[in-house]
């Protein structure tokens, strides 16, 4: 593992500069309207190095990898496994071989619990009958489907850590919640609706102390901190590429040790086996268990330039500046009459989701207008609906950041925000 | 963009006083639907009386949440239909569907549509469709569970 880096000082971003990466910024809606992007939480926007890397690699080496002892079959594998190593050192993980890459994060988690259901798998990773599985009451439907899935397919209970009213998990309970029963604690980093950022490592402390996995949703906290998957004490994590200025059509499944040599595969085919009979197959070793058939290349490569632009910035950067905007946006939006902010308040432990509810408006009316003034936020649920439902939400109107970002497109929603409340006031 | 194509005196008035609202007996179908997208909910009652082979719709009661176009959707839609009998109203949520489908293409017929017609400039916006007509997709099902003519309600 390597030496944890001194602290280094924060340094603003020159977001001018950063804007100038990205062609889409440009873009006129209606041929007029500027487009006000605050939806970077449900995909980010690709700056030009990203999108080089790809045209470069279908242009230069596209082929399939790891098969063929052609040139460039070994180049597209080059390509490919040098992204892996890229990706791997961007979240601290010092093995590439603990990283498998999956159509996106959504797979991963499935990949997960279905694997953790597995009657192959060891008898001490395996969910059964009469055990439990833990989630919060906060996860987006990514990280709370497959393991009530998981529970409906192996008889297991899922049970689940509670909101509080401040929009954090509320941990009173947790002794009755946490037990010898639990085999799995899957939570999220940072919730994708309300900011919130979970003490992970004291929770994945806790589960280990009573024999459980730890399985960390980290889509909402690759793109927007610097994380080091080891240091949190998490045993697998998830994340996905376009969430982090990456492609889409490509997620991470990592696991940490020796977690995914023990785990079947769930999706078989091509590239994923040691030997094949008619009769039956054994399994390559991971990552290559994990990724059968053919796997997302040149998102890989792209991702990987992703990292590149990422650490380039520096991610202690990109946390202060996306704060920053938040405290901005609170600040303004909470000024407003009839706006809640759904959330914490600033703090060390909230990062730059901001969601709100306009009191007698429907979030989609809500955003219709903002979306007539260029302002695009997401409205709904956001994969969420649990959430939203401990609160008394149909939905939320929520503005999320990225490095590219600005204060002026912020004190857009705010303003926006004042005009969404001014026009429906004359219908009233 | 012109957003006053969209909300309109009319919608707003549905939305704030929604006619015919609440859950009422008697009713031979009860059915929910959601739009999973943004979490909109309806849940419809229909009443049928009268001729087995073309039945009335006596009433029509729903509990919505939703949009300012669904819940207007829902209230517009309710009282268009309560009263009519299925071949009555067949032509009507034909064009409603087909307006609602159009892109903004076409105009509402006002005569049909009633006061359903301030929803058609939804029809512009795509993601907004699914608002209005889910209270009439709601109908629709609710008809069918009662036991109506497959070929006679909603779109």
């Amino acid at each position: 593992m390597p030496a944890p880096q001194a602290p280094t000082a924060v340094a603003p971003l020159d977001v001018a500069a950063i804007r100038g990466d990205f062609p889409i910024l440009d873009r006129m809606l209606d041929g007029t309207t500027p487009l006000v992007y605050l939806d970077s939480g449900a995909t980010s926007q690709r700056p030009r190095q990203v999108i080089d890397a790809e045209v470069d690699f279908l242009t230069r080496d596209n082929a399939a990898v790891k098969r063929g002892a052609h040139r460039l079959a070994e180049a597209a594998t080059d390509a490919y496994e040098g992204a892996r190593d890229r990706i791997a050192a961007f979240v601290g993980v010092a093995r590439p071989e603990q990283i498998a890459f999956t159509k996106n994060a959504t797979e991963a988690l499935n990949v997960l619990a279905l694997a953790l259901g597995d009657p192959t798998a060891p008898e001490h990773l395996r969910v059964r009958e009469g055990d439990e599985i833990l989630v919060t009451e906060m996860e987006h439907h990514a990280n709370l489907v497959p393991w009530q899935e998981l529970a409906r397919r192996t008889g297991a209970t899922l049970r689940w850590i509670p909101l509080g009213e401040d929009f954090r998990l509320d941990l009173s309970g947790l002794e009755s919640l946490l037990t010898e029963r639990t085999k799995v604690l899957a939570l999220t980093h940072q919730s994708n609706v309300l900011g919130t950022v979970n003490p992970v490592a004291e929770l994945a402390a806790k589960a280990h102390a009573v024999g459980a996995v730890v399985v960390l949703d980290a889509c909402q906290s690759v793109p927007h901190m610097p994380i080091d998957l080891p240091a949190l004490g998490v045993d697998a994590a998830a994340f996905s590429g376009h969430k982090m200025l990456g492609p889409t059509g490509i997620g991470v499944l990592w696991g940490a040790g020796e977690l995914l040599e023990q785990l079947p595969p769930v999706l078989t085919g091509g590239s994923m086996i040691e030997t094949v009979t008619m009769e039956r197959t054994t399994f390559a070793e991971p990552p290559a268990r994990f990724e059968a058939g053919t796997p997302p290349i040149s998102q890989a490569v792209g991702l990987a330039a992703a990292c590149d632009y990422l650490e380039a910035l520096g991610m202690e950067n990109v946390a202060a500046h996306e704060l920053e905007l938040t405290r901005r946006a609170i600040e303004g939006l909470e000024q407003l009459p009839g706006v809640r902010i759904i959330g914490p308040a600033l703090d060390a432990e909230r990062a730059g989701a901001v969601s709100f509810d306009l009191a007698g408006r429907h979030p989609h009316d809500v955003g219709q207008v903002l979306d007539a003034r260029g302002v695009e936020v997401r409205v709904g649920h956001h994969c969420a609906w649990p959430l939203h439902r401990r609160y008394g939400l149909a939905g939320t109107t929520r503005a999320t950041f990225s490095v590219y970002t600005t204060p002026a497109e912020v004190d857009a929603l705010v303003e926006g925000m004042g005009a969404v409340i001014d026009f429906f006031a004359r219908f009233e | 963009m012109d957003l006053t194509s969209l909300y309109t005196d009319i919608v707003f008035e549905h939305d704030k006083r929604p006619l015919h609202a609440g859950l009422r007996e008697p009713y031979e179908a009860e059915v929910h639907h959601v739009n999973p997208t943004c979490g909109d909910e309806i849940t419809l009652r229909v009443h049928l009386a009268g001729d087995p082979e073309d039945p009335r719709i006596e009433d029509v009661s729903y509990d919505a949440t939703g949009c300012a176009m669904s819940r207007a959707s829902a209230s517009t839609m309710s009282d268009l239909v309560i009263g009519r009998t299925l071949r009555e109203i067949e032509p009507v949520s034909a064009h409603m569907d087909a307006v609602m489908h159009a892109r903004g293409r076409e105009e509402g017929d006002e005569a049909l549509l009633g006061d359903a017609v301030a929803l058609v400039g939804a029809s512009k916006f795509p993601n907004r469709v699914k608002c209005v007509l889910m209270s009439w997709k709601a109908l629709h099902a609710a008809v069918i569970e009662a036991g109506g003519p497959v070929d006679g309600a909603a779109a």
